[in-house]
């Protein structure tokens, strides 16, 4: 993971999107310590079967992944500009290009789609194509009437880690698969860009 | 594994994400006995019970994934002759598959009891805190996944087992496994 650093930008293009991209297929390919998929996959799963199981309420479930997701987030966001050496980003579209084509690549393999960007470009949905949490999953009929979103910790992570660069965020689901839906779609709402380097307490 | 076939088809996830995974999973799971909602606040347990149930639910997190993980990695394979045969599967080759690595040593006083060590066991290697002994004690809740792991993968080949772990010196970990008979 060391390795010395490189330049962010590969001469394959001049375009902000494929220099993102090259960057995300180069930190992955050359720079993260990989494990077999199969192993978070299933680890996740347990996981969630397992606050099913002590809190018998899907919304609440909702809420602890996600508050798991933040506290992951908060830490993550370290380990991201540590081994990518990214420095701020100039707009929130350049950061929707950043999370998704560097931060997915980066930890998950997979680089989800940026569509529905809003007119104030405060807004944006990622599409997961791939989404190699809810591998193996089948989601039994009470919990999809009753509204878990089984991958719900990936929107804490997102606001944990956004916060961490003084950027709150409203982060959800709008639509999953495994609801029975055509995508997978987490909505992305920049709510103000923090000014102050204190965090807030941790959960 | 074998087959590099099978690799092609195997995809992957950056190691940290696990990292970063199981840390939330053990500080949730230790937490939850003293939080204030949910339904587990009636219990009124005390802190050594609050401990052992965070522990046993850790290890049955590892359980179904150690299960989970040996069903779709021997599925092709032929039935072992052996308990040591087993043993020696977990130390290779679930070892490699989990950690990229073996096990370092294995001994067993040919009753059932058979001793694994690792060396530097990659869930405890960047651990550190002011005195060994306190790394230690704060490593142990954090040795229950891997147990329930290895207790869940050899239940899958259908042995039941205790699997305790010894943790002193970080990043070593010792692993116990009694085959219960």
């Amino acid at each position: 993971m060391q390795g010395t650093p490189q330049p962010r930008a590969t001469a394959a293009s001049n375009q902000p999107g494929a220099r993102a991209k090259a960057a995300g297929e180069d930190i992955w390919k050359n720079r993260t310590d990989k494990i077999n998929a199969e192993l978070f996959t299933l680890t996740y799963g347990s996981l969630v079967a397992q606050l099913v199981k002590d809190y018998e309420d899907y919304a609440e479930v909702n809420t602890q992944l996600d508050k798991m997701g933040y506290n992951i987030g908060t830490r993550l966001i370290e380990d991201f500009i540590a081994k990518s050496g990214l420095t701020k980003c100039g707009s929130f579209v350049e950061t929707a290009d950043v999370i998704s084509k560097i931060g997915f690549k980066m930890y998950l393999g997979i680089t989800p789609t940026i569509t529905n960007i809003s007119q104030d470009q405060k807004e944006f949905s990622l599409i997961l194509e791939d989404n190699p949490l809810a591998e193996f999953v089948e989601l039994p009929e009470d919990a999809v009437r009753d509204g878990l979103w089984y991958s719900n910790v990936l929107c804490g992570v997102l606001r944990g880690a956004l916060e961490m660069v003084l950027l709150q965020v409203e982060c959800n689901f709008v639509a999953d698969v495994l609801r029975g839906d055509e995508v997978t779609e987490i909505r992305v709402r920049l709510v103000k860009v923090l000014d102050e380097e204190v965090p807030a307490a941790d959960e | 594994m074998d087959a590099s076939a099978a690799n092609a088809s195997t995809h992957f996830v950056c190691d940290s994400v696990m990292d970063l995974l199981l840390i939330e999973t053990v500080a949730l799971m230790s937490n939850s006995g003293t939080s204030t909602s949910g339904t587990l606040s009636t219990t009124g347990l005390t802190g050594d019970e609050d401990r052992e149930a965070a522990y046993f639910k850790l290890e049955m997190l590892g359980y179904r994934v150690g299960m989970g993980l040996t069903e779709k990695a021997t599925r092709d394979r032929p039935r072992f002759a052996d308990n040591l045969e087993i043993v020696k599967f977990i130390c290779k080759d679930f070892w490699l598959a989990v950690f990229n690595k073996q096990i370092d040593n294995l001994k067993t006083n040919h009753r059932g009891i058979y001793v694994l060590t690792d060396n530097n066991f990659r869930w405890f290697s960047r651990m550190s805190a002011n005195s060994a002994t306190e790394t230690a004690q704060l490593a142990f809740p954090h040795a229950a996944f891997p147990c329930g792991l290895i207790r869940g993968a050899l239940s899958a080949l259908g042995v039941a087992s205790v699997v305790i772990a010894e943790v002193s010196n970080t990043p070593q970990c010792t692993f116990q496994i009694k085959f219960r008979t």
